[in-house]
Order: C-alpha cells, then sequence, then structure tokens
C-alpha cells in the first residue's frame, strides 16, 4: 500500500485552477521527484499531500486515514510527528541558535532539553554542519542554512519529508552538497522524500519522477 | 582525437615506457574507454616520425621495453595543442527536434516523445549521479560534465513541451 496518496484532486484559488484531476502515490522510503514547469501545481499539489492545503474535490490519503477528515489537531499532530519539511529559504528561527533550531521540533513533541539537543548535536554533525551548533541563521552562509533546515526536517525521523525546491537559493555546488548529505540521511533513516524541484540534476536524485502539467500528473510507475 | 596529445604530455614529466604510459592514460582519462596496446604503439610511432617523441635506446632490451621521451618540438605541439580551445558542438542536427516534428506532422502525440525522452534522460542522469557520489574527484568532474549536457538536453525538452501547440500550428499541414 502506497504511504500517500492523492486521488483525484482538485483545488482552486478564485478564479486560477491550480490541480485538476491529480493523482500520485508516495511509497515509503523512495525519493520521488515532482518536476513539471512554473505554474503547472506542483507546489501545490505537495501542500495538499503534506495537509497544508485542503483540496477542493478529491482525496489525500495517509495510510487509509482521509487527511481531509481529520480534525486540525489531528492533522498537526501528524505534521509535526510524521511529516518534514524543507524550503527553499530554511525558514530557521533567526532569534535561535543553529542547535536550538534543530531541537526545536523535539521540543515540540515534549522531549527534555538536554535530550532534544543531543539529538540536534548528532544531526548537526550528520549534515557536516557541527561546527555551527552556537550561531544564529544570520551568521551561516547559504548552503550552510540548508543542511542546518535538513538536520531539523530529520531530527524527529518523519516517515515523509516534503522539500520544495530546497537547492533553489544556492549555486550548483552547496546545492549538490545539500542533495547529496540530505538524501544520503533520508535514505540512512528510510524516510520517504517528496522533492519539488525544476532543476534535473537535483531530480536525479531521485528514484522516479512524476511530472505534473497543467494541474495533471503522468507518474512513472515504480520500478519493484 | 586527443589521444595523441595527452599520451605525449604525459610524457612531459619523464620518459617511460609504452605500458607505463598506458597505465598512466587509462588511470588519469580511460575510466570508460581504456586504451588498447595497439593503440598506445601505433600512437607512438606515428609521434615518432613526426620528431615529436624519441626513443631512449636501453641496450639489449627487445622492442616493447623501448623508452619514448618526448623533444622539444613535441612540448611546443603540446603547448599549441592546450592553449587553442576547442570548438564548441553546434547541437544543430538535432534528432530529437525531427521526432517532435514528425510526431505533430502525422497527428501523434509529441508529449509522449517528449515524456519518453525525459525518462530515458534522468534513469542516465541517476546512474552518473550515483557513480560521481560514490566515486572520487575525477569521478565526479566527468560525470559533472555529463550531467550538465544531459542537464541542457532536459532543459530543451521542457521548453519545447511548453511550445508544442505552437509548433502544432506551423508543421500540421
Amino acid at each position: 500500500m502506497p504511504l500517500l496518496t492523492a486521488d483525484d484532486v482538485h483545488l482552486s484559488f478564485g478564479e486560477t485552477t491550480a490541480l485538476r484531476g491529480a493523482s500520485l502515490h508516495v511509497y515509503a522510503g523512495e525519493v520521488l521527484a515532482l518536476m513539471g514547469p512554473s505554474g503547472s501545481g506542483k507546489s501545490t499539489l505537495l501542500h495538499c499531500l503534506a495537509g497544508i492545503l485542503t483540496p477542493g474535490a478529491g482525496s489525500i490519503r495517509y495510510g487509509d486515514r482521509d487527511l481531509a477528515r481529520m480534525s486540525d489537531a489531528e492533522r498537526s499532530t501528524l505534521r509535526r510527528g510524521e511529516f518534514g519539511f524543507v524550503f527553499q529559504f530554511g525558514q530557521l528561527v533567526p532569534e535561535l541558535t543553529c542547535l536550538e533550531n534543530v531541537a526545536l521540533p523535539l521540543r515540540l513533541a515534549g522531549a527534555g532539553r538536554r535530550d532534544a539537543q543531543r539529538s540536534a548535536a548528532t544531526w548537526l554533525e550528520r549534515l557536516e554542519v557541527a561546527d555551527l551548533a552556537g550561531k544564529r541563521p544570520g551568521q551561516v552562509s547559504g548552503g550552510q542554512g540548508q543542511r542546518v533546515a535538513v538536520a531539523r526536517a530529520l531530527v524527529t525521523e518523519p516517515a515523509v519529508i516534503f522539500a520544495d525546491e530546497p537547492t533553489g537559493a544556492l549555486d550548483s555546488l552547496n546545492g549538490e552538497l545539500v542533495m547529496k548529505l540530505f538524501i544520503a540521511a533520508a535514505r540512512d533513516t528510510g524516510a520517504a522524500v517528496v522533492l519539488v524541484t525544476h532543476e534535473p540534476r537535483v531530480a536525479a536524485y531521485s528514484d522516479r519522477e512524476a511530472v505534473v502539467r497543467d494541474g495533471r500528473v503522468r507518474e512513472q510507475e515504480p520500478a519493484r | 582525437m586527443s589521444v595523441g596529445f595527452a599520451l605525449l604530455g604525459l610524457l612531459e614529466n619523464g620518459p617511460r615506457h609504452g605500458y607505463d604510459l598506458k597505465r598512466s592514460y587509462d588511470e588519469a582519462f580511460g575510466r570508460d574507454r581504456a586504451l588498447h596496446f595497439g593503440q598506445v604503439y601505433s600512437t607512438m610511432a606515428r609521434l615518432l616520425k613526426n620528431g615529436l617523441v624519441e626513443v631512449e635506446s636501453e641496450p639489449g632490451d627487445g622492442p616493447e621495453r623501448k623508452k619514448y621521451a618526448i623533444t622539444d618540438a613535441g612540448i611546443t605541439d603540446v603547448a599549441d595543442w592546450l592553449s587553442r580551445p576547442e570548438k564548441p558542438e553546434p547541437y544543430l542536427q538535432s534528432t530529437l527536434y525531427t521526432k517532435v516534428v514528425l510526431a505533430l506532422m502525422t497527428g501523434r502525440d509529441a508529449t509522449e516523445v517528449l515524456d519518453a525522452q525525459r525518462a530515458e534522460h534522468l534513469r542516465l542522469m541517476r546512474v552518473l549521479t550515483r557513480r560521481k557520489n560514490e566515486g572520487d574527484l575525477a569521478d565526479e568532474l566527468i560525470c559533472d560534465h555529463a550531467l550538465f549536457h544531459l542537464e541542457a538536453d532536459l532543459r530543451w525538452l521542457e521548453l519545447t513541451a511548453a511550445r508544442l501547440d505552437r509548433l502544432a500550428a506551423r508543421v500540421r499541414p
């Protein structure tokens, strides 16, 4: 059974139709690239899959649970516990150190400060940015910030990581390093990755691709 | 081809036997296509004839123990070659373009041509990405060169996909 399923999803923003019958499957542990031109609906689909946007019609299922039928609180719990997020810009909390940023999801889930920071330190090391632990996001480079953001997404060991153009703001060399460390770490934890990208070299880190065009998806069959 | 220049260049750091030369070449440039011994010896024979290398004789040794050394003319040739830019590939005869136009002309789905090609390109890009991430710096640079070219093709595929309606209007009878 797929881990995540989008089934005939429609979504409009006012007059603009973003998704018109998008269907997609995400399997446990796979890295899936969502490709397609700007405005094709790929980011909107990602936000639907992650339970951030609710489809106008059609359904999103996590396992056998329909996201639209969950309460807001249940959806938040799901997002916090099972999902991780990496965006184009790290969206780190500027007032916290890098270590505190990575520890934050664990603290929100109820972990004690010392345990959370110990795990966070391990993840910073895994992403080769251990030396940034005490720095604030404003004091690190774009590529370093993205690696901290990846550590933060992985620290709860989620089942799915949603990454929306994670290297979009980086040059090729830094982008490659982020992808290499990110995908290796995700594979180690067994997390599935849904990767929105318009860069073929980033998509080449995936196991298969799905192309979003005019709000619909052409999905490559998984290799079995 | 550049094999001659590469072998010549490898001699700049000191004279070598044919076997040694082949090994150095394979290590530095021949990861995907190692040289045949025959190719090394025929190339050296040509370079010898053109006065770009000379043979240092080792008394009592057979012909396979010849040690080659670069001449001054050879060094000049290497320098000229290095300073001469390679001609950029013009990429103007595209089979893909022909396929797309023919699909449109004959009322077939050109999107399928483009999608099938994208999938094939990405398949190769995945192989190269794995190889470069598991390999050393040489693997990284060699694979990156191929990856950037494949990426350029893919960008063209996307642009063409976005312009199919306009192209169809032009080429359909």
